[in-house]
């Protein structure tokens, strides 16, 4: 159960096979929708050298970060292999095509 | 939904290979079983030649340990050999009853030595070549005897001989043929190596025929079976052999399949999906007889394996089209390189460099101006290199003259194709603290620890764990020397067809055909048409396919923004840090006060932390922050500039120099024919970057010959020269043409770029674009013929009105805002 949902935006606000950021106090937060209109959300720090994963090309469920492209596992936050590290994940939902975003992260990253 | 059932019979490379790649692709839509009937766990058989000399152990050999099956949920039964497949009942069974029943079956049960059919074949102490077994009875024969002999001359033979010699034996090679190697070398090549083996120990006897081999006074071994003592020769001469090896041919393992009624040749009979005549049973690796050939080394194995992995995977696209294949030697200390049709002769042409003293040979076959064999020996680094010639089947007029002496003498310097033969020495003898990957700080040590470690066996995959040579490339030639170094044998060479990305099997030019000639005009309609793999490609593939598809529908393609990487996405260069840089254009190099203060108002206004003039003629911001950026552009658009591009793979700069305006030696307005070249590109989308060079003189100022397209202005016109390369390999420029008009270079220009556009891949720039298409065809489509270079120029011309609208422009006026603000501030 996660009772701090925050409403960020729309869905059609993020593009497709994109992502958009969502500024906090603790970092940044890359909220991410697939092709399949999956909204997925991790810290936008990759897990190599910090690159904006935000920026990076969404495909599948994964992003390539755009400084180096290692990919990254949206659904969990993972890198794939054989690069290792991972981003934290927040819980996302999407009702009536109106995206909220749980500021708690439900992995337990180093880095988040 | 229940799991089908997947038999693999032959536990070898080709078969596990396939499976590797069916895991990756459809990793729960089987339960497999798999039969060998060795006792091990798959290993590296091409590594048998370096256990057998001792420089490896078997357990290094391992590919695939125990674990590695049970991690995978497969049923490994090792030691049984199946005999028996019931293909109306679909099971299997074998030698000691263990049945396993399927719904898709995979042979891959290899081939076994040819043992001569003499008499005394059978006795103890006469052996094939092939398993751990084999080399485990040479081992325990060269601990207690003295002479062997190995009837066959050829790789495996010599490999087998080094070994024996290696681990202190006495010992002779008996040869059918009047030279070694004689289906890789030719004559003076073999006896160059020869006389090096011989230098070595090892005694030959040559164009010999065994008749006979005669039991010795050893006593029988544990089978009460006599051990063999000598070895006659038709002509009757005998000599001592307490230990025999024949490596005179393989024979594919195809009884059991004929058994079962499966149609065989030479091998079993397979199409191009691997299917044999009963099409839920696969066949592949060297069992097999595809269209009428039956391959021995791994690459073309491999090949074989990802088609058939891929149909196993019910993705059902990929064709398995025949390989061509290249041959090494594994004897450490010598370097031996043959492939294709290297004896030459009618309608061939030969060009041979002969060093006897040096222990060197080349001899390159050339057919119709394109490479159709080589065979190299003592200095094998651009093997490689000729391998891909004649893959692509690449038009080398151009470089024919040269093409003896390497790819380094065709302006492919640095390290980048290959090390030279004294820089492979030096490479090898470095301690394991060098670095090899200046990108990625990646040490020698590394990459051979992880290509032992993770069994690596292609250059893509030292890539992937190491990241050596994954950034720039430029150390591709190292890591590939150490990766043959590690590995030995040549299964690190490149397919024989290069897809595109993982997401497809089809080349560059397949798709760049499709699209074209089916009319396709979207991403999605694409990747239907062409059955890729992925629901929406990859980082690789998408922007690949967006250029391509922009390129063939300049007016109708709406460009995806998210096929676009980031710079060119947010049309600014991304930094370290995650700001951007913005380079406005300065046409032809040239700027004026009023441009100067423009660009210090908003240094001064945004605080811009670095300002710096670039190499290419014009002025960088760096450290802007992504929300500023359409603030930044649209202060330097009011002030008339546009989008220099420094992001994208579009037309970058023109440089010019002074020219006839000021400078004492200028001989055209090189300046101002920059600034009309400018003005005429800007804008345009590439296969990769793209920059223009003019200078006033031959003096060269503007550095026009290390351009994509450069101009040397000349008294009676203008020298073209295309091809040009600065950054990671120089290439200098081929000269196009002369022309005597300043209209010429402009038209010249246009039909060269657009057929750039038209034909080369997605980030191949224009020097090796040139090298795999070859100078003359450019010639011919842009010089040679009037009407080619008139509608290519034209066809250029109508891509730019669309592309020469100003994207910061755009973005100052409100498109893709959303690219450049937070969904939401929490903050
Ligand atoms: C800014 C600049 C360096 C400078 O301060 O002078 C520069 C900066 C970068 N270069 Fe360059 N190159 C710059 C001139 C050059 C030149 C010189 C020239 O053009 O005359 C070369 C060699 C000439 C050539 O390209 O043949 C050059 C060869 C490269 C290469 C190697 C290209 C190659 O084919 O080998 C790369 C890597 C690539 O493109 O993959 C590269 C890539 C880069 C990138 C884009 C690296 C990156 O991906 O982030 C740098 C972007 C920095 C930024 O944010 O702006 N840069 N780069 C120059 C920009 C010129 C401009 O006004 O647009
Ligand atoms: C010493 C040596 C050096 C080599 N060097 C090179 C080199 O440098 N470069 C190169 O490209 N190639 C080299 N090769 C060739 C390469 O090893 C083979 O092409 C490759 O191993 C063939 O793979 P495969 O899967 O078809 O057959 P294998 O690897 O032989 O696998 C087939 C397996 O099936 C088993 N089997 C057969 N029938 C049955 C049955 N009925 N039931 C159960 N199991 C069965 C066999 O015992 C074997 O284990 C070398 C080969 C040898 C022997
Ligand atoms: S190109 Fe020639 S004329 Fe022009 S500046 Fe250079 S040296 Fe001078
Ligand atoms: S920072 Fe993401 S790949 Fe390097």
């Amino acid at each position: 159960m996660n009772d701090h949902w925050i409403p960020v935006g729309r869905l059609d606000d993020i593009p497709r096979q994109g992502a958009r950021v969502v500024t906090t106090p603790a970092g940044d937060i890359a909220l991410f929708r697939t092709l399949d209109d999956q909204v997925f959300a991790l810290r936008d720090r990759c897990p190599h050298k910090g690159g904006p994963l935000s920026q990076g090309i969404v495909h599948g469920r994964r992003v390539a970060c755009p400084l180096h492209d290692w990919k990254i596992e949206l659904d969990s936050g993972l890198a794939v292999a054989p690069d290792q590290g991972c981003a934290a994940r927040y819980p996302t939902r999407v009702e009536d095509g109106r995206v909220s975003l749980s500021l708690t992260p439900d992995t337990g990253c180093p880095n988040a | 939904m229940a799991r089908m059932k997947l038999v693999l019979v032959g536990n070898g490379m080709a078969g596990v290979r396939a499976l590797e790649e069916l895991l990756k692709a459809a990793p729960d839509l089987y339960d497999i079983t798999v039969f060998g009937d060795e006792p091990h766990p798959n290993y590296n058989r091409i590594m048998l030649s370096p256990v057998l000399a001792g420089e490896q152990a078997v357990e290094q050999i391992i590919l695939n340990d125990r674990d590695w099956y049970a991690s995978h949920g497969i049923v490994l039964y090792t030691g049984k050999r199946v005999v028996r497949i019931d293909r109306r009942e679909r099971y299997v069974e074998a030698d000691d009853g263990t049945r396993a029943g399927y719904d898709r079956l995979l042979l891959a049960t290899g081939s076994r030595p040819f043992m001569l059919p003499v008499a005394g074949a059978d006795l103890d102490g006469v052996v094939g070549f092939r398993d751990i077994a084999d080399v485990e009875r040479m081992i325990d024969a060269a601990s207690r005897y003295r002479h062997a002999v190995v009837i066959g001359g050829g790789l495996l033979g010599l490999e087998a001989a080094n070994g024996l010699k290696a681990r202190g034996m006495d010992v002779s090679v008996v040869h059918i043929a009047d030279w070694l190697l004689e289906r890789q070398l030719d004559e003076p090549a073999a006896r160059l190596l020869q006389r090096n083996l011989e230098a070595r120990g090892l005694k030959f006897l040559l164009g010999r025929r065994t008749a006979e081999l005669l039991p010795g006074t050893a006593e029988p071994g544990a089978g009460g079976n006599a051990r063999v003592g000598a070895i006659r020769f038709k002509d009757g001469e005998e000599i001592p052999a307490d230990l025999v090896v024949m490596a005179v041919g393989i024979r594919p393992n195809t009884a059991l399949a004929e058994s079962a009624g499966l149609r065989c040749e030479r091998g079993i009979v397979v199409n191009d999906t691997m299917q044999t005549f009963d099409p839920r049973i696969y066949a592949i690796g060297e069992c097999v007889s595809h269209r009428g050939v039956a391959y021995g080394l791994v690459a073309p194995l491999f090949e074989q394996a990802r088609v058939c992995a891929n149909h196993l995977a019910e993705h059902g696209v990929g064709r398995y089209q025949g390989s061509m294949v290249s041959t090494k030697l594994k004897v450490t200390g010598i370097d031996l390189f043959s492939a294709g049709d290297f004896m030459g002769g009618e309608g061939r042409e030969e060009i041979v460099f002969q060093d006897p003293g040096r222990g060197a040979y080349k001899k390159l076959v050339l057919k119709d101006n394109r490479l159709a064999g080589a065979c190299l020996y003592g200095d094998t680094l651009d093997g490689a290199w000729y391998f891909e010639l004649m893959r692509d089947g690449t038009d080398v007029s151009d470089f024919r003259d040269r093409l003896l002496f390497g790819r380094h003498h065709i302006g492919d310097s640095g390290n980048c194709g290959g090390a030279s033969g004294e820089e492979k020495t030096r490479l090898l003898s470095m301690p394991d603290s060098a670095e090899i990957c200046g990108c990625n700080g990646v040490c020698k040590g590394d990459i051979i620890q992880a290509i032992r470690d993770k069994k690596l066996f292609t250059l893509d995959e030292v890539r992937a764990h190491t990241k050596a040579s994954a950034s720039c490339g430029s150390c591709t030639g190292l890591v590939e020397t150490l990766l043959a170094a590690t590995v030995g044998g040549d299964h690190s060479t490149a397919p024989s067809r290069k897809p595109l990305c993982a997401c497809t099997d089809h080349t560059h030019d397949e798709i760049r055909a499709a699209i074209a000639g089916q009319g396709l005009k979207t991403m999605a309609e694409t990747m239907a048409a062409l059955d890729w793999k992925t629901p929406d490609g990859c980082g690789k593939c998408r922007p690949a396919l967006n250029y391509y598809l922009l390129c063939a529908w300049p007016t109708e393609y709406v460009d995806d923004a998210q096929s676009r990487f980031i710079n060119e996405r947010a049309h600014g260069n991304i930094q370290k840090d995650g700001t951007f840089s913005v380079v406005p254009r300065m046409w032809g190099g040239l700027t004026n006060p009023k441009e100067l203060r423009a660009i210090a108002d908003v240094a001064e206004k945004f605080r811009v932390p670095e300002v710096k003039i670039t190499g290419g003629q014009r002025i960088d911001l760096f450290g802007i922050r992504k929300e500023d950026l359409p603030a930044v552009w649209k202060d330097l658009s009011d002030a008339g500039f546009v989008s220099g591009h420094a992001y994208g793979k579009a037309l970058r700069t023109v440089k010019t120099c002074v020219g006839s305006q000021w400078c004492r030696f200028g001989t055209q307005d090189s300046t101002g024919l920059g600034v009309r070249l400018e003005r005429m590109t800007w804008g345009s989308w590439m296969p990769h970057k793209f920059k223009l060079a003019v200078s006033g003189c031959p003096r060269n100022c503007a550095e026009a010959t290390i351009k994509d397209f450069g101009v040397v202005c000349v008294d009676s016109g203008y020298e073209l020269h295309v091809g040009g390369n600065g950054g990671i390999k120089v290439r200098v420029t081929d000269l196009l043409c002369r022309v005597a008009t300043e209209a010429e270079v402009l038209e010249h220009c246009a039909a060269f770029t657009q057929l750039y556009r038209e034909e080369a891949h997605y980030l191949e720039r224009t020097a090796p674009w040139l090298e795999r298409v070859g100078l003359h065809h450019i010639r011919a489509r842009v010089v040679d013929d009037a009407d080619s270079r008139a509608a290519l120029a034209e066809r250029f011309r109508v891509s730019q009105i669309p592309a020469q609208a100003d994207p910061w422009k755009a973005r100052t006026e409100g498109a893709l805002k959303r690219e450049f603000t937070p969904l939401a501030n929490l903050a």
